[in-house]
């Protein structure tokens, strides 16, 4: 690989924005291609799909043999409320490889004693996540049970796309949540996006026990997306 | 370590690709190693990287630790040669009691140089 190349494909990634190393193992030669340079290419149909799944794949065409290393950004979750199941959460999440980042505009309680060591804005959500540019490798936990400070956060990680979008707080309160967000706009079938109550159903009791349910959801989301054509029969199903 | 925090989020201190960028401007020899297929129950998803210079350091994993030793000592020789290679680790391999996947799934390898 020429360092050139592995530069270009390094500022993609640091950019978040994802790229294909397409190497035909005979040979030995490379391109990259980016996520946008996608469509003219001729291998557009394939690397479609590895962009879409994020999974690197070998192909065979003719009596070539061609990876397809697709590099997607490192996933990211953007958590409001510097509360005490985040205080659990974020360290768990760090250890599965997210990267982590803590939003809430209560001073007292998005300290950096409370969260060592993590990335962390004592801002409003509307004024601090358009900052940050999340996006469909970003997951969002809104966790504060504060209308004012998870609402703004929920609608941009909807308009953004974010390919985990998930809230705290019983099914009385999101139906609430539901009202307030489609009065603000929100389609429908956006809403249906949010899990809630978060995380998965174990019966999780403490803070702790709470934020090893969420980083489980997760993982789920992030790792069972479905390949095209599951997409397709879950569709026609 | 200012060069690791340099980037964006994704950018990592243990970040491979990062690595293998910087050695190389560093003016070391180095070669980047890809996990390209698995059968079975490969330790290590597809695309796994693994970065070695001429010293024999490494950063990144394609097994998890099964054949790190051998991808190594042939990374040695495709920083020499500039030759790509195709490597293929599992418990068939007459190597396998030095280098065989304990998990009995099969791996294939590219090392290559980064030029």
């Amino acid at each position: 690989m020429d360092l050139s190349l592995l530069e270009e494909l390094n500022a993609e990634r640091a950019a978040r924005r994802a790229a294909v190393v397409v190497t035909e193992l005979g040979s030995g030669r490379q391109r990259l291609v980016k996520a946008q340079g996608v469509a003219g290419d001729p291998l557009a149909p394939q690397l479609a799909e590895v962009l879409r799944s994020a999974k690197s794949t070998l192909l065979t065409l003719g009596n070539e043999r061609l990876f397809l290393a697709v590099e997607v950004p490192a996933p990211r979750l953007v958590i409001t409320g510097a509360v005490h199941i985040a205080q659990a959460l974020a360290p768990m999440a760090r250890l599965a490889g997210l990267d982590v980042v803590i939003v809430d505009p209560r001073t007292a309680f998005a300290t950096p004693e409370r969260f060592p060591d993590v990335e962390i804005h004592a801002q409003w959500p509307d004024v601090v996540l358009p900052k940050l540019g999340i996006d469909a490798y970003t997951a969002l936990a809104a966790l504060t049970h504060d209308p004012k400070i998870d609402d703004p956060a929920l609608i941009e990680a909807l308009a953004r796309d974010c390919f985990y979008i998930g809230a705290l707080g019983s099914r009385r309160t999101h139906a609430a949540r539901l009202d307030r967000l489609a009065a603000n706009g929100v389609p429908r079938e956006a809403l249906a996006r949010i899990h809630a109550p978060i995380g998965l159903d174990i019966g999780a009791a403490s803070p702790a026990e709470i934020a090893v349910s969420i980083i489980a959801e997760i993982v789920g989301e992030l790792r069972r997306r479905p390949t095209v054509d599951e997409d397709q029969s879950g569709r026609a199903a | 370590m200012a060069d690791g925090k340099a980037g964006a989020p994704g950018a990592r201190e243990d970040d491979v690709l990062e690595a293998a960028a910087r050695w190389r401007r560093e003016g070391r020899g180095v070669a980047l190693a890809t996990v390209v297929e698995t059968w079975g129950s490969a330790p290590r998803p597809v695309g796994s990287h693994l970065v070695i210079d001429e010293a024999g350091s490494f950063l990144g994993s394609v097994s998890g630790g099964c054949v790190e030793g051998a991808v190594v000592a042939e990374a040695a020789e495709v920083i020499a040669a500039g030759v790509p290679r195709l490597l293929e680790f599992g418990v068939a391999d007459a190597t396998a009691w030095q280098v065989g996947l304990s998990c009995g799934g099969r791996i294939a390898v590219y090392v290559e140089k980064l030029t």
